[in-house]
């Protein structure tokens, strides 16, 4: 493999490291339940792409990298349902997003 | 009829890329479990009265690749919004009209919302979307009708 396509995927991999750090840190920084879903979906989608992007790089025209891409299809298309699925039961148990307001004052 | 074909071309290809191995023995097993899931999948869609549909293929790549944007976009916002820390956020709940017609586009529609990291769908019914933002310009963009506007024009 080229050293070109190397250090991409290393680039990919690393820049994918640290946005599912960030996702993570947005998750116990956020202040409520709903907020918290969309550091969680930083960490789905960004992180979790980048991280397959670098490693289809790897890979390189294989069945490897084919799977690779399936595995991202599955995540982005089951990441959302899950998330859906948990603000809907929030709502449904009567739990009010925070606005803003009172995080404030503290 | 359609759907069944779309149903049993999809599974195929899903088998011949994670198998990997082109052998009579797993060729036929591969045959065997498609036919089981389509049949499975025919008394599912037997219970519903419908095949589920969904958009003609060749205009989902086109959506894709925008969709794609938008979320790198969204990302972004969302990464900054983490570093700057709680006071960036001004969450709201916002009700968004439901534009599209069929099952597959309202699914379409809502899960795109969701997938955007900073919007995510929390209800839906009565011609309406309930989305939590997370902050106004997420809102605003989603107000402004450009992805529902994407996703009408692939029903027709």
């Amino acid at each position: 493999m080229s050293a070109v396509v190397d250090g991409l995927a290393w680039a990919a991999i690393g820049l994918g490291v640290f946005v599912c750090f960030s996702g993570a840190f947005g998750l116990l920084r956020f202040p409520d339940f709903y907020s918290r879903l969309h550091a969680a979906g930083v960490t789905d989608t960004l992180g979790a792409g980048l991280v397959l992007l670098g490693l289809m790089l790897q890979a390189g025209w294989s069945l490897a990298a084919a799977k690779l891409a399936l595995i991202l299809l599955f995540a982005w298309v089951s990441g959302p349902t899950a998330s859906h699925v948990l603000a809907r039961a929030a709502r449904h148990d009567g739990l009010e997003p925070w606005t803003g307001a009172e995080g404030r004052r503290r | 009829m359609r759907g069944l074909l779309s149903t049993v071309a999809a599974l195929i290809v899903l088998w011949l890329v994670n198998s990997g191995h082109y052998t009579p023995l797993l060729l036929g097993l591969g045959a065997v479990s498609v036919l089981l899931v389509a049949f499975l999948a025919g008394r599912m869609a037997a219970v519903d009265g419908v095949w589920p549909d969904g958009p003609p293929l060749w205009r989902v790549p086109g959506y894709l690749v925008w969709l794609l944007g938008q979320i790198v976009a969204a990302n972004l916002d969302v990464l900054r919004r983490i570093w700057r820390g709680p006071a960036s956020l001004s969450p709201r709940l916002v009700e968004l009209p439901l534009s599209m017609r069929s099952e597959w586009a309202q699914a379409l529609y809502a899960n795109s919302i969701t997938l955007t990291p900073g919007t995510v769908t929390v209800d839906i019914g009565g011609g309406r979307l309930l989305v939590h933002a997370l902050s106004e310009g997420a809102a605003a963009g989603l107000a402004d009708g450009a992805m529902a506007r994407r996703v009408q024009s692939l029903e027709r």
